[in-house]
């Protein structure tokens, strides 16, 4: 530890002003201060601090994603032995997805920190730590399918667009993450929707799809026929075709445990999305028998609860709703922000067959709303502070 | 009479090195210190040279922009230096002291038969006068303005903070001729908040003319500013005062004997002080009676207060004016390995993402160490679960940022100070210099609105 320590200080000089790679300062520092957290201490003011900072943050975060990216990676290669008809290990499922899986991960780092630090050596400012979860959602929103190449556009323009030209972490309007996924999903629709995108059914000499399998999600389904060929505990557990990380509801729900217990994510944006969702989709529930067509009536007869752990449903309300940066701000509108999420995740996905997965669009949608909804709850706030001094003075 | 007003959000931060309930033999005072910075705003004039004979009660500066308001000495002898820093700003005004103090005499009075105009122009002329905080800006109090309200806390709720019935000890008298002075100045009431949870002694409890209120629950409770929050908030306009009871009993010495007594008791407190006692001492005595020799042999960091809002001084340095304690803590110099990662038990944090949740009464020993760097902000909902007031304070603080002044005055800035904001501070994710900011967002809308 202390050799690691003195080779950092060794090397520092050359990176300092003055110094051959004085311009490569920021991935210096982004480097030295992954490995050590500095000895910088408290100017006047508080003297001590809270042992949180945003790496540890940010690093929770991706520890609530790890159960769905096992889970993603297991599904990948059980799904993928399905369509060919195989049976094999568990070992041999999770290693198949784990080669799909892993690249994409490595892709969506590599290209997404890349971006960030050649921002960073631009501004000559340090690297902030926004991306390290950015860059694990990512890949676990987007289908297995999805060429690398894609996947790194997605990236960079997500990182560029989405987040440095506003200035960089905690300065964006919209969720990095689903940039990508909306980059992706109207540049390369193909890709990114329809029946064949969610499960790898690359075959080797020897084998072959099996006569009549499907790989439309459940969302696929019901948008084109009414009907889906997934049971609820399929569902729940999530040995069902979609994006990597999204389909299982137990492994979000571990997610969920984990952000909620560490106060890390806001669980009355859980909470109020979930509330949401289950109105919008009783109000279906309601409304079916006036459905203009027979797929939309059977659609909308879907149970209330069941339209919640569908698709990416559970997957953005845990970890994409509750983006601090880009959702709401004040603990009212957290409230609101929430609801109007889960309320218009079900309705695009019900009304709209062409974007079966709502949620995503419900989220940037509820994005640039969150800065209205926290005027509106600080306008409160003041308003009240305005009248307290008007009925002193009355 | 008196209700009980419960604080929820906030948080105790528990550390190690409490004062013992018991008085160290009293040290003789040799020098003391009147350090102009601990006087945010006022432009200072000196009415005294090096080699000048004082005594306790002599003015050694004055404001340029209310000369009545003087500066006094604490203790008589000799000007020794008078310390300047960058563009010639006075820092310290050292004196020598004697051992035997003289007082100078205001005469004593009884200050129910004062006007009003003849306690300020007593108070000024002694030294007292900068006892009195104003809000808005927490600045030295205006004496032209007369406050709504006088506010005093009667506890400290602060970590390592002294219990204020031992640092009020027999002055029953004193306290009580202090706030007969006190409620001549104000056109409201003179209110006194006490511990519900903690009754302090009956020192203050017995006081009269007060207007008492009780609170309960974590700090900030004892913090003046929450207090004045949750009985009747400044509007915009309004001027509340605020004092200390310590600094109320000087008070009430001046107007029982006429003499500006500044003698004080404090607390030594922090993990790395050795002997940790209350002293009985005088308001800017050096601190080097209290930490020489009394301090580990770690590289420490002495405060002149508490690890909240307290000033960082030197060995050699002096208590600040308005401060009731020392603090000694070790600094965080270290570099940490993996630190962002590792679930140490050490660190506090108001979050679960460490596990000092597992140990809700554990002491820790906390250094000065920030244990990251300065971020954008990106978590929410952080600075309300220790922030007390009906006030967005992430709000308030980018509104501070942004120079944009309507915002801080629509926001609340008229109602508070730094010290509220200390913890906000503390819990920050993004290592924010809250109170710092807070500060400039004082200091700017003093210079356009006040």
């Amino acid at each position: 530890m202390k050799a690691l320590q003195n080779l950092l200080e060794k090397i520092k000089p050359n990176f300092e002003e003055g110094g051959k790679l004085e311009k490569l300062y920021p991935v210096y520092d982004g480097f030295s201060t992954f490995l050590f957290v500095p000895g910088h201490t408290t100017p006047n003011g508080s003297h001590i601090r809270d042992g949180v900072d945003l790496k540890r943050t940010m690093n929770t975060v991706i520890m609530a994603l790890i159960p769905t990216l096992l889970f993603g990676m297991w599904n990948v290669g059980y799904l993928h032995f399905l369509a060919i008809g195989e049976e094999v290990t568990f070992l041999d499922q999770f290693l198949f997805g784990a080669i799909k899986v892993l690249p994409m991960v490595v892709v969506s780092y590599g290209v997404g920190l890349g971006v960030e630090f050649i921002f960073c050596i631009i501004h000559r400012s340090q690297i902030e730590e926004g991306y390290l979860v950015s860059g694990m959602l990512i890949p676990l929103i987007m289908p297995v399918d999805l060429p690398l190449w894609m996947l790194a556009l997605s990236v960079i323009f997500a990182v560029v667009i989405g987040k440095e030209v506003f200035g960089g972490t905690g300065m964006n309007i919209f969720n990095p993450a689903l940039i990508a996924r909306a980059f992706a999903f109207f540049a390369y629709p193909s890709f990114m929707s329809g029946d064949s995108a969610w499960i790898n059914t690359s075959v080797k000499e020897g084998q072959a799809v099996v006569d009549g399998f499907s790989g439309a999600t459940v969302l696929g389904d019901l948008a084109v026929s009414g009907t889906t060929q997934y049971s609820t505990l399929e569902m729940m557990i999530g040995t069902i075709p979609g994006s990597i990380g999204e389909t299982s509801v137990i492994a979000i729900l571990l997610g969920a445990g984990l952000l909620i217990f560490t106060g890390v994510a806001s669980w009355k944006i859980m909470l109020s999305a979930l509330a949401g969702g289950a109105v919008m989709g009783m109000i279906f529930n309601a409304v079916a028998p006036y459905a203009l067509s027979p797929e939309q009536q059977a659609f909308m007869a879907v149970p209330y609860w069941q339209q919640l752990i569908m698709g990416g449903f559970a997957f953005g309300i845990v970890y994409m709703a509750t983006d601090p940066v880009t959702g709401s701000q004040t603990e009212h509108g957290k409230w609101i922000y929430g609801f109007f999420i889960g309320f218009l995740a079900i309705m695009i996905r019900v009304f709209n067959p062409a974007y079966p997965e709502g949620v995503m669009l419900a989220i940037l949608f509820m994005n640039t709303m969150a800065p209205l909804i926290d005027h509106y709850v600080v306008q409160a706030n003041i308003k009240k502070r305005k009248n307290r001094l008007a009925l002193k003075k009355a | 009479m008196s209700n009980v007003i419960k604080v929820k959000r906030g948080v105790d931060v528990k550390l190690v090195g409490e004062a013992d309930k018991d008085f160290a033999a009293e040290l003789p005072v040799e020098t003391i210190a009147i350090k102009p910075p601990d006087f945010h705003g006022v432009r200072f004039k000196l009415s005294v040279k090096e080699g000048d004979e004082v005594k306790a009660g002599s003015p050694l500066l004055f404001n340029k922009d209310s000369e009545q308001v003087k500066f006094c000495s604490t203790v008589s002898g000799e000007v020794a230096q008078i310390v300047r820093g960058a563009k010639r700003r006075i820092l310290e005004v050292r004196v020598l002291a004697d051992k035997e103090i003289k007082y100078e005499d205001f005469g004593a009075a009884d200050p129910t038969s004062l006007e009003r105009e003849a306690i300020i122009e007593k108070l000024a002329l002694s030294g007292c006068w900068p006892f009195f905080k104003q809000r808005p800006y927490n600045v030295v109090a205006n004496p032209d303005i007369v406050p709504r309200d006088i506010f005093i806390s009667g506890f400290d709720s602060a970590p390592l903070a002294p219990d204020l019935g031992l640092l009020l000890e027999g002055e029953e008298k004193e306290l009580q001729t202090g706030i007969n002075a006190l409620a001549k100045l104000t056109s409201g009431q003179v209110h006194l908040g006490i511990n519900a949870d903690k009754p302090a002694g009956s020192a203050l409890s017995s006081l009269k003319g007060v207007k008492i209120t009780k609170y309960s629950g974590p700090h900030p409770a004892g913090v003046v500013g929450v207090q004045i929050h949750s009985v009747s908030p400044i509007n915009k306009g309004e001027t509340v005062w605020t004092i200390t009871p310590e600094h109320v009993v000087i008070i009430g010495r001046l107007f029982e004997t006429g003499k500006f007594d500044a003698r004080i008791n404090i607390a030594i407190t922090g993990a790395e002080a050795k002997e940790r006692k209350y002293h009985k001492t005088i308001i800017g005595a050096a601190a080097k009676h209290y930490v020489l020799d009394n301090v580990s042999d770690k590289e420490n960091r002495i405060i002149s207060g508490n690890v909240l809002t307290g000033t960082k001084i030197e060995t050699d340095g002096y208590l600040s004016f308005y401060e009731r304690q020392i603090t000694v803590i070790p600094e965080g110099i270290d570099p940490e390995l993996f630190g962002w990662l590792i679930p140490k038990t050490d660190k506090f944090s108001i979050s679960r993402t460490l596990p000092s949740w597992l140990m809700p009464n554990k002491k820790y020993e906390l250094n000065t160490n920030l244990h990251g760097e300065k971020r954008s902000y990106v978590v929410s909902g952080e600075y309300e679960k220790v922030f007390p007031f009906d006030i967005y304070p992430v709000q308030l603080i980018k509104a501070i940022i942004t120079n944009d002044i309507e915002a801080m005055e629509n926001l609340g800035l008229y109602e508070v100070v730094e010290e509220d904001f200390a913890l906000c501070e503390v819990v920050c994710t993004s290592k924010s210099p809250v109170q710092q900011i807070v500060r400039q967002g004082l200091d700017l809308m003093k210079q356009e609105l006040g």
